[in-house]
């Protein structure tokens, strides 16, 4: 069965091979007295250079659809597959980027936090700092190379974490909500960062969001993600979508569309933004 | 009548940005100056102890018994009389070697009994078993097992000062590892890190405000374990510690030179309190930020 069957439509040249591919992927966890579905069935596919999102409310299974990817978590049924191999464990071919703060060991400096991943993996010491300050000049920390990580603010900690993804040069970068605990107006800035570096440096990305308004700023293809248990509802293209057109009618409309496809027919209570339950159930590894 | 207040409409406005001159800053306060008013915490303990010593010397007059209380300044004099001769700083010595082997034979033996832990269930299971049972036990209640098994000597010395550091620097290193943010972990296990080169780069510097204050811990019991086990058997094991010239002291009715031993105890814990372990955190935990 296709399951794409508007792609053929859309474009009349075969599709390449995907850098990742999500069949059928169910996953359960274990909570209390019995397990629970976090997603059911999910299939998508992530191209080269795509700057995938996957959107939907607390409890769609978006974030451990994430770690699935990551392999910290294995899927009940389905497979994962990065370039046709089936992922089996974590690895430095798809690094991923939290939300919190503490994923920068706070006893290594900005520098040392940028060359660990590479130290670990057998880059040379001087290869490894060559290629941390070259990155951290691309994010804007070059002068903060010998800092402390208790001494950033959360938007220089966010940055210092995807220079630490970037200078991997990993198959995938996962985000896994990376703004979400940063402020209204450091977030936008750090979406405009990350779409400048994106078009410099051209990496592929799977971004996990339950902002409507992030989803169709930051992705060029959006995957729409139904709760209790996560269920793809739709796929949507949203590169034309940018910090700049946010304002326009046809902005507007995506993030109404979105929003009916997740909600239905009731009229958005706040302006592009999915209510969040807070900590529902924690789904950790 | 309405309770609303309706605000004032004022004019909007805009201003072009000032220039900043760095000098309208306010200063940042130097690291380590002093609140002004205020004297450098060294000298307010300094005096805060001779205010002490004052107090001890004109308790002392007020006796008047050289043998129940000897002055601060009696026990001053003893206890240079003591360092002038060599008397004193042997003493120390042979107890420091002594802690020491078994500080850090303890040591070793709460980090292999915490990494076991940290790596299987039944390591877990038996680590919490062990804690909960010997920590509560006093040391120097295993003095006399030790001297059936160890006989008189150094032997029973470091067997119960295994003891003694071994449980609650286990217990704190354990609850300093799991208290590690999971982010971390994942971190580091996204970066290919396990087993031992995930405990030794992710774990333990992670861990370490607990890892020091466990030690921290376990100094202040092997020396207290050691100073009390010399008083009791000391005598035997030839060359005597701290506590044996205490004990020693007290048979000969010097009281000022017990109250010098007593005095060297107290000076050797503060100066590892505040030279060794500050420097250590000063230079680890304070700096990454982990404590303040």
């Amino acid at each position: 069965m296709n399951v794409f069957p508007f792609q053929a439509a859309l474009s009349a040249s075969p599709l390449p091979a995907p850098l990742l591919r999500a069949q059928d992927v169910s996953i359960d966890y274990a909570s209390g007295a019995g397990t629970v579905r976090a997603t059911h069935e999910v299939s998508f596919d992530v191209y080269e250079g795509d700057r995938f999102v996957l959107l939907g409310p607390s409890g769609c299974g978006k974030s451990t659809l994430l770690k699935a990817v990551g392999g910290f978590v294995q899927p009940t049924s389905g497979g994962l597959l990065l370039r046709g191999r089936r992922i089996l464990r974590p690895g430095p071919d798809r690094i991923v980027v939290f939300q919190e703060f503490d994923q920068l060991p706070p006893w290594k400096t900005v520098r040392q936090n940028v060359m660990f991943p590479l130290l670990v993996n057998g880059v040379k010491r001087k290869e490894a700092e060559a290629r941390a300050m070259h990155w951290l000049d691309k994010v804007g920390l070059a002068r903060f190379a010998d800092a402390y990580p208790h001494t950033l603010s959360g938007g220089m900690k966010a940055r210092v974490a995807i220079a630490r993804a970037l200078a991997m040069q990993p198959d995938i970068l996962l985000m896994d909500e990376p703004f979400g605990a940063l402020d209204a107006l450091t977030r936008r800035r750090m979406q405009e960062e990350l779409q400048a570096l994106w078009e410099e440096v051209g990496f592929t990305m799977l971004f996990v969001t339950h902002s409507i308004e992030e989803a169709l700023v930051v992705g060029n293809r959006i995957l729409l993600l139904s709760p209790h248990p996560g269920r793809v509802r739709a796929e949507i293209n949203s590169h034309q979508f940018s910090l700049a057109s946010s304002g326009s009618e046809d902005f507007q409309a995506a993030a109404q569309r979105i929003h009916r496809l997740l909600f239905g027919d009731e009229p958005p209570s706040a302006p592009a933004g999915l209510p969040e339950a807070p900590a529902a159930v924690a789904v950790q590894a | 009548m309405s309770a609303r207040i309706d605000p004032v409409l004022r004019a909007e406005y805009e201003l072009p940005l000032q220039p900043f001159e760095p000098a309208q800053a306010p200063s940042v306060r130097a690291k380590g100056a002093r609140v002004p008013g205020w004297l450098p915490n060294w000298l307010r303990k300094g005096i805060l102890l001779l205010v002490l010593a004052a107090l001890w010397e004109w308790a002392a007059r007020a006796a008047n018994n050289d043998l129940l209380l000897p002055s601060f300044l009696q026990t001053a004099r003893a206890f240079v009389d003591g360092v002038a001769s060599g008397e004193l700083p042997r003493y120390v010595g042979v107890s420091l070697a002594v802690l020491l082997q078994g500080y850090l034979a303890g040591a070793l033996g709460a980090f292999l009994l915490t990494t076991l832990a940290m790596s299987s269930r039944l390591g877990r299971d038996l680590l919490e078993l062990l804690t909960a049972m010997f920590n509560p036990l006093p040391a120097i209640a295993l003095l006399p097992v030790a001297l059936l098994w160890f006989g008189l000597g150094k032997g029973s010395l470091v067997f119960v000062l295994v003891h003694s550091v071994m449980w609650p620097l286990a217990l704190n290193a354990y609850a300093g590892f799991r208290a590690v943010p999971d982010t971390l972990r994942m971190a580091g296990r996204n970066y290919g890190l396990g087993g031992l080169r995930m405990v030794t780069q992710i774990l333990v510097p992670a861990a370490l405000p607990a890892i020091l204050s466990g030690l921290k811990i376990g100094w202040a019991f092997a020396w207290r374990t050691l100073i009390a086990a010399e008083l009791v058997f000391g005598t035997t094991s030839g060359k005597g510690g701290l506590g044996w010239y205490i004990f020693q002291s007290r048979n000969e009715l010097f009281t000022d030179k017990v109250f010098a031993g007593l005095a060297t105890v107290i000076v050797i814990g503060l100066l590892f309190e505040h030279i060794v372990f500050d420097a250590v955190e000063r230079m680890t935990v304070r700096r990454w930020g982990m404590q303040r």
